[in-house]
């Protein structure tokens, strides 16, 4: 029996902010009796949500890498946003090297902070927050002392709020309509899924490596298929894959292939471990603080120009405050705040669970005010619930409940930070 | 007959899957010195933390008896206000306050909130003058050496009213002159002012020094407690106790006659002071080491062995570097780590923690860090190859632990060395520079690490092993150098090297009576 419960404990804590995020959808399905996981309802938390999370996913390898926060994001977002509506409908240019251009400028911004950061050793907390005014400044210089510039045009607004097209046609069933492109594409990553793990599984076991057990493999991938197929439904039945959600998947996929399979991740890890351990083993730490920021303002352009398309408009006050969200996103999905820690997959459920925490409190009609509290709170209680459920922190006596329990103080010297390693490592 | 100060009765302590202490009884006189022996992870630690309350009262079974009271300490506090001091290996001072403040963190001289600076200071200057410490009290500690700063953490303790002083191999980052104050601090504690010491160590020529019993722990267990008076204590007789079986030979034989051409050779190497330009750390030092030898370097700490090595390794310290730095005969230019290591060199540091691991991830990441190209394509690393490869290290070195996967930081010290010497035999050097190889490992550990280093002069590798221990110099080395005050001041061959001529060299050298 109580080897069961300590397999269930350990799988717990790997998966403790997905069942978080889980438990805050199921709730705010039951409180708005169902809506919000309407078909339509879904389309929109993904096209409202989807810069916070591709910021997360930059702000996460800043905090791996040194623990370092990058306060100008939301500047820089509204900054790519003004200059792709100076670009595109004040000059004229044309949509898609606006969009390159805007990438560009992005990466410069990067360049400007990784510099200061990465090889005059500034605090990036310093660098940024000069980012965070003087980006801000620019973007109201630009856009002439803060007037927007409204209206997209499609060829731009199609890669950021469109809706992919429909390839192969629409069947309708008991009045509901089905995307069946959406459906189908749906199956086909499930069944790509499967078929990778399974060759993988196979590949393993030829080699002598270490490998999952036919039951446990197929447990993974019915679990795993059904969500995704679940989830094409539901899009299916409204009008198909949003096309943020394609940029999403791909950048989502490639910072976790960067993050966990390649020698740039491994070294990002490394430097927000031990930076001294990790230069004196040959790592550029550099090199890496500059890429990060640089891949920082990258994401940052693609953010930006979501943002501005889903506007419709290039706002001077566009983007504010969005870093908060992004660290935030960081934090409660499991990045240490001391560097060395955290997952891009953590990152993206964070900025779901911030933004399902938005979207649920909206359709219930609780006042904006109040939401801002809630979400404070929020990111609060799910870092302090990491952190007590490891059971280092030896609380004051007035919160002790009944009288020095040992579980609670179980491993004290292991070290808080250390404690937090095993369970988000969980995907290595 | 002096009276039980402390017993522990029966301690047991449980970690998630590990016994690390299973039925531990001991008992200290009052006015003892008392020795806990036992190899790395034996449970040395975990039972002082048990002692002094890190681990309070509940977390673990059995009782803790401090002047026939039961104790039931929750916190460090606790046990503090009983008179309990514990020393950590690990220093816990903060490097930018003074020497005063450090004493008094905590504890503070103040008035309704206020602290009476002139009164920390004139008290401070008490203790300091008890321990020995020759300082100002409004000194930084970060200005002062290791062996300073621990006599620092004992008159720490001394403010506290300490009756019972506990320390976690005080000496493990000490010279050996430091190590004889310190031991002579005990010994005049013990006699003028009635303290009792637990003392934790792996250096049992200090022990048999120091100590009235001693107590030896084997895998979380209490095997047997020796007593000066009435047992032979001798270094052969305690390392049976701990090992559990007669160690005859504390080296491992070599064969001395095999060596190769030159492999490594730096001429008139010289190092400026990264932060003070003019202050020369290394000066003009000329060394070579053949193929399949094993070079010792001598000396006092700050004699600047560590800056030699790790401005050798791709210039890793100081500034201004000059001098020419050969391999196999050929003048190279390192200009960082990565050509250092592209290079065949390899430096295992001192500091395993500070500089050597990434304490927070896996022994696998860890081993591979340096080499990640042997593990990957194209910048994709190859997962399965990595773990394989890992567990190569983790078997040949004798790593314990279950898996690679295990993360360094929850591994014992002389486990983690072991890491870290896997880490640098993974990236296949020829030339390795080991900085005090086998600091807080114990006897067995380190007998296994001594024969790692044969092994690998065996292959035909260059070792040049950095040592403040010179019996370890002594008995695994082919020639010895003699560093002092950032010369090399004589080199000795294996059959000349004895310590009383290398520590003669040394006190000479300070003296100024020999020049290099």
């Amino acid at each position: 029996m109580n080897k069961v419960l300590t397999i269930v404990k350990k799988n717990m804590k790997q998966y403790t902010m997905m069942l978080a995020l889980l438990v805050i959808v199921i709730m705010f399905q039951i409180l708005t009796g169902g809506k919000l996981l309407f078909p339509m309802n879904v389309y929109n938390v993904i096209n409202q949500n989807a810069y916070i999370v591709i910021l997360a996913i930059g702000m996460l390898l800043c905090i791996i890498g040194s623990g370092s926060i990058d306060l100008s994001v939301g500047s820089v977002v509204g900054l790519v946003g003004a200059c792709a509506g100076t670009f595109i409908m004040k000059w004229n240019w044309d949509p898609y090297l606006s969009i390159l251009l805007c990438m560009g400028i992005g990466i410069l911004v990067g360049f400007w902070q990784g510099f200061w950061i990465a090889y005059v050793k500034i605090p990036a907390f310093i660098v940024t927050l000069s980012g965070m005014l003087v980006f801000r400044g620019a973007t109201l210089v630009i856009l002439q002392g803060g007037k927007a510039i409204p209206v997209f045009p499609d060829a731009f607004k199609q890669f950021f709020v469109g809706t992919m097209p429909e390839f192969i046609g629409v069947w309708e069933i008991a009045g509901m309509k089905i995307y069946l492109t959406c459906l189908l594409l749906g199956i086909l990553i499930a069944a790509a899924y499967c078929v990778i793990q399974v060759l993988s599984n196979q590949s393993k076991k030829r080699k002598g490596y270490e490998y999952a057990s036919t039951g446990a493999l197929i447990t993974r991938l019915v679990i795993i298929s059904t969500i995704v197929v679940w989830f094409f439904t539901i899009l299916a039945r409204y009008k198909g894959i949003p096309a943020v959600l394609i940029v999403l998947g791909v950048i989502a996929a490639a910072y976790t292939f960067i993050t966990q399979k390649t020698v740039l991740g491994r070294h990002i890890y490394a430097m927000g471990g031990n930076a001294k351990a990790a230069r004196l083993s040959g790592v550029n730490t550099e090199r890496l603080m500059f890429f990060s920021y640089v891949n920082m303002g990258f994401l940052c352009a693609i953010a930006g120009m979501v943002f501005a398309a889903r506007l419709d408009s290039a706002t001077p006050m566009a983007g504010d405050g969005f870093e908060l969200d992004a660290i935030g996103a960081c934090f409660i999905g499991g990045a240490s705040a001391y560097g060395g820690i955290g997952a891009v997959s953590g990152s993206v459920i964070g900025a779901l669970i911030m933004g399902i925490l938005n979207n649920g409190m909206n359709i219930l009609g609780i006042d904006s005010n109040l939401q801002k509290l809630v979400k404070g709170l929020v990111l609060l209680a799910a870092v302090a619930f990491d952190v007590l459920s490891q059971g280092h922190v030896a609380l004051p006596w007035f919160l002790r409940f009944g009288k020095n329990k040992p579980e609670a103080t179980l491993h004290a010297s292991a070290g808080g930070a250390q404690g937090r390693v095993t369970l988000r490592k969980g995907k290595n | 007959m002096a009276s039980t100060i402390l017993r522990m009765e029966n301690i047991t302590k449980l970690f998630p899957g590990v016994k690390a202490l299973d039925n531990v009884n001991i008992d200290v006189v009052e006015g003892e010195i008392h020795a806990i022996v036992g190899e790395n992870g034996a449970g040395k630690s975990t039972l002082m933390n048990v002692l002094s309350g890190i681990y309070p009262f509940g977390s673990y079974t059995g009782n803790v008896f401090y002047q026939d009271e039961l104790c039931a300490f929750r916190n460090i506090k606790d046990s503090e206000n009983r008179g309990i001091a514990i020393i950590h290996q690990e220093l816990a001072l903060v490097p930018s306050l003074s020497i005063a403040e450090n004493m008094y963190l905590g504890n503070e001289r103040s008035t309704a909130g206020v602290i009476n600076w002139d009164l920390t200071n004139q008290q401070a200057a008490k203790y300091m003058k008890i321990v020995g410490l020759n300082e100002n009290p409004r000194t930084l500690i970060k200005d002062i050496g290791m062996g300073k700063q621990q006599l620092v953490e004992i008159a720490k303790a001394l403010t506290k009213d300490v009756k019972l002083l506990i320390l976690d191999e005080p000496t493990s980052s000490l010279n050996e002159n430091d190590v004889k104050k310190l031991l002579d601090l005990l010994i005049e504690f013990k006699h003028e002012h009635g303290i009792t010491s637990i003392i934790i160590s792996h250096k049992l020529n200090e022990i048999e020094y120091c100590a009235d019993r001693i107590t030896i722990i084997r895998d979380g267990r209490s095997i047997e407690t020796l007593d000066k008076n009435v047992d032979q204590i001798t270094e052969p007789r305690i390392i049976k106790g701990m090992v559990g079986r007669e160690m005859t030979n504390r080296f491992p034989p070599r064969e001395h006659t095999v060596k190769g051409d030159v492999a490594f050779e730096i001429r008139s190497w010289t190092v400026y002071h990264p932060q003070y330009g003019d202050k020369k750390v290394v000066d003009n030092v000329s060394l070579n080491i053949h193929h399949g030898e094993v070079v010792g370097v001598a000396g006092l700490i700050g004699a600047g062995r560590t800056e030699l090595a790790m401005s050798v390794f791709g210039r890793s310290y100081g500034q201004k570097i000059t001098g020419t730095l050969l391999i196999d005969g050929k003048p190279v230019r390192l200009g960082n780590v990565p050509q250092a290591i592209q290079h065949g060199l390899a430096y295992v540091t001192e500091d395993r923690k500070g500089n050597g691991l990434v304490t927070s991830n896996s022994i696998k990441h860890n081993v591979t860090l340096s080499r990640i190209e042997f593990v990957s394509k194209r910048g994709v690393i190859d997962k399965d190859l990595e773990s394989i490869r890992a567990r190569e290290q983790k078997e040949t070195l004798d790593i314990k632990a279950p898996t690679v996967e295990q993360i360094v930081g929850n591994l014992s010290g002389g486990n983690q060395q072991k890491v870290l010497l896997g880490k640098w035999i993974f990236a296949k050097p020829d030339i390795l520079i080991m900085d005090e190889p086998t600091r807080g490992v114990d006897v067995g550990a380190k007998y296994e690490i001594y024969q790692i280093i044969n092994q690998l002069a065996s292959e035909g590798k260059a070792i040049l092993m950095i040592s403040s221990e010179l019996p370890e110099l002594l008995g695994m080395c082919d020639r010895v150098y003699v560093m002092n005050e950032s010369k090399l001041i004589a080199e000795f061959s294996r059959e000349d090297a004895t310590q009383e001529a290398i520590m003669g060299c040394i006190l000479q050298a300070s003296k100024g009576e020999i020049s290099a």
